[in-house]
């Protein structure tokens, strides 16, 4: 199963999902994040606005390529993949 | 008078508490998260804050323990079919042949929001929230659901039924630089005021479309913008365009409305059927963003000047405040206790707030100001806050 890292900035909002190894059925992006999101709900609601589409400042990649489909999200992970989330840095 | 004051910060809440006659700031919640608007629900006590994080997109935080802790809420969102037609910031390489041009629909994504408003005390559960793009969200759950208001979203000067089909007129909402550090330029309501004598009748304003009334609890809304002047547009009367920067009234005669517009100040007493300009310029009293109404006399008003248009900033170098008690017709202008030089302050629409005697602003320079005597003198709350984008008594 594909395994999930994301930004630490995330888990200030999702503390359930710090210190632990985030794994999920390989699919889609968009399945993976929902599947996230039954682990901590709301969870796709700061990564993706309401259209489901990628916000703008947040990059997701599967291994070290970051996803093509922004909008639908529709990049496949392989089962042994690994899904990184993370955010743009920014300024002050 | 109030014994709270809550400051929407670029780096997040921080609250005062007044005691033993001094108003103590407490540690800063949401931490590092700009925070545009920060009110105390009057009703229940309930605390709310516009979050707008940079990556995460806005979010509603609540508190119940007053401001012990704080719990975000992510469902204020565009319903499926909410369609606007896209304005374009007229840069210098906009080019009027190309396909941008021509009007384009996007899907409505909640970029901002701009501000939360309470209902009426026989409305206990009802709140407003004011969205960029310009969107009136209702909720009657106390804030666990919230409803976009449809005839406000599809009214004839944005193009019509935008859910339906293409829009069948063009759209007279402009929009707002407010707004730019999203790389987007569309218009949003910044003010939400419901008449205190009737729920169902408010009047909503719109950065930079103009002053919009309902009498019916929001199935028609139309413009009041009647004696309204936009130096900017070719016709300075027209029924659209105008830029509010903020409009409030008083609490106990409704019927007397202000306005702190980008082309000055305006005051109605008639509840906004007729605005008249009553700016000062040969006192500097004219420009600015923020505004506030005395709670029991109509005819009082503040204003904390700045420089128009190219400056935006503190005038020459010196802060003050002006108040009005006859409607406009003079102005009083206060420095006492305020910076008189080196103050390049501008204070933010949301970042100005009356209670009783009291007044408070504070400015994008991390400054904020007291005054417990009308605004006649001042003091300092504090010179090295984050910069200041909403102040509000609790």
């Amino acid at each position: 199963m594909p395994s999930v890292k994301m930004t630490q900035h995330l888990y200030r909002f999702f503390p359930q999902l710090k210190d632990r190894v985030i794994t999920v059925p390989a699919g889609s992006v968009a399945e993976i994040l929902l599947a996230i999101n039954e682990i901590a709900p709301g969870f796709t609601d700061y990564v993706l606005d309401e259209h489901g589409a990628l916000r703008r400042h947040v990059n997701i990649s599967i291994n070290d390529s970051i996803v093509i489909d922004k909008i639908k999200l529709s990049d496949r992970t392989p089962d042994d993949g690994t899904i990184y989330i993370f955010q743009s840095l920014s300024g002050g | 008078m109030s014994d709270m004051i809550l400051l929407g910060t670029r780096k997040g809440t921080i609250i005062f508490d007044r005691v033993n006659a001094k108003w103590l700031p407490r540690p800063i919640a949401h931490a590092g998260v700009p925070v545009c608007y920060v009110a105390r629900d009057p009703r229940d006590g309930t605390l709310w804050a516009s979050l707008d994080h940079g990556h995460w997109g806005p979010k509603l935080s609540r508190s119940r323990d007053g401001g012990k802790t704080w719990n975000d809420i992510t469902s204020l969102k565009y319903p499926k079919g909410a369609r606007y037609i896209v304005k374009y910031l007229p840069t210098p390489d906009f080019n009027p042949e190309s396909p941008s041009a021509n009007p384009e629909y996007a899907d409505a994504t909640v970029f901002k929001i701009w501000n939360i408003t309470f209902g009426n005390a026989d409305q206990p559960s009802r709140l407003y929230a004011g969205t960029i793009p310009g969107g009136l969200f209702v909720s009657d759950d106390g804030g666990d659901s919230w409803e976009l208001n449809r005839p406000l979203w599809n009214h004839e000067s944005r193009g019509g039924d935008l859910f339906a089909g293409d829009a069948t007129s063009v759209n007279l909402w402009n929009g707002t630089p407010a707004s730019i550090d999203y790389g987007i330029f569309e218009p949003g309501i910044h003010s939400i005021i419901v008449d205190p004598r009737d729920p169902n009748h408010m009047h909503i304003a719109v950065s930079t479309a103009g002053v919009i009334e309902t009498t019916d609890g929001g199935k028609n809304w139309h413009s009041r913008n009647h004696g309204m002047l936009n130096d900017y547009m070719p016709n300075p009367e027209s029924e659209w365009c105008h830029d509010p920067h903020f409009v409030t009234s008083c609490p106990s005669q409704p019927d007397h409305l202000w306005q702190q517009n980008h082309f000055g100040i305006f005051y109605s007493d008639d509840g906004a059927k007729n605005w008249k300009k009553v700016s000062r310029t040969d006192l500097d009293v004219n420009f600015g963003f923020p505004i506030a109404a005395d709670a029991n006399d109509g005819r009082t008003a503040w204003v904390v000047p700045a420089r128009a248009d190219a400056e935006r900033m503190a005038i020459d170098g010196g802060l003050f405040v002006a108040r009005t008690t006859d409607g406009g017709q003079t102005w009083q202008t206060f420095r006492d206790g305020l910076p008189q030089e080196n103050a390049y302050d501008i204070v933010l629409r949301h970042a100005f707030d009356v209670s009783g005697d009291c007044l408070c602003f504070g400015s994008t320079s991390g400054n904020a100001y007291l005054s417990e005597d009308r605004g006649e003198t001042w003091q300092c709350l504090g010179n090295n806050f984050p910069p200041i984008y909403s102040v509000r008594f609790g």
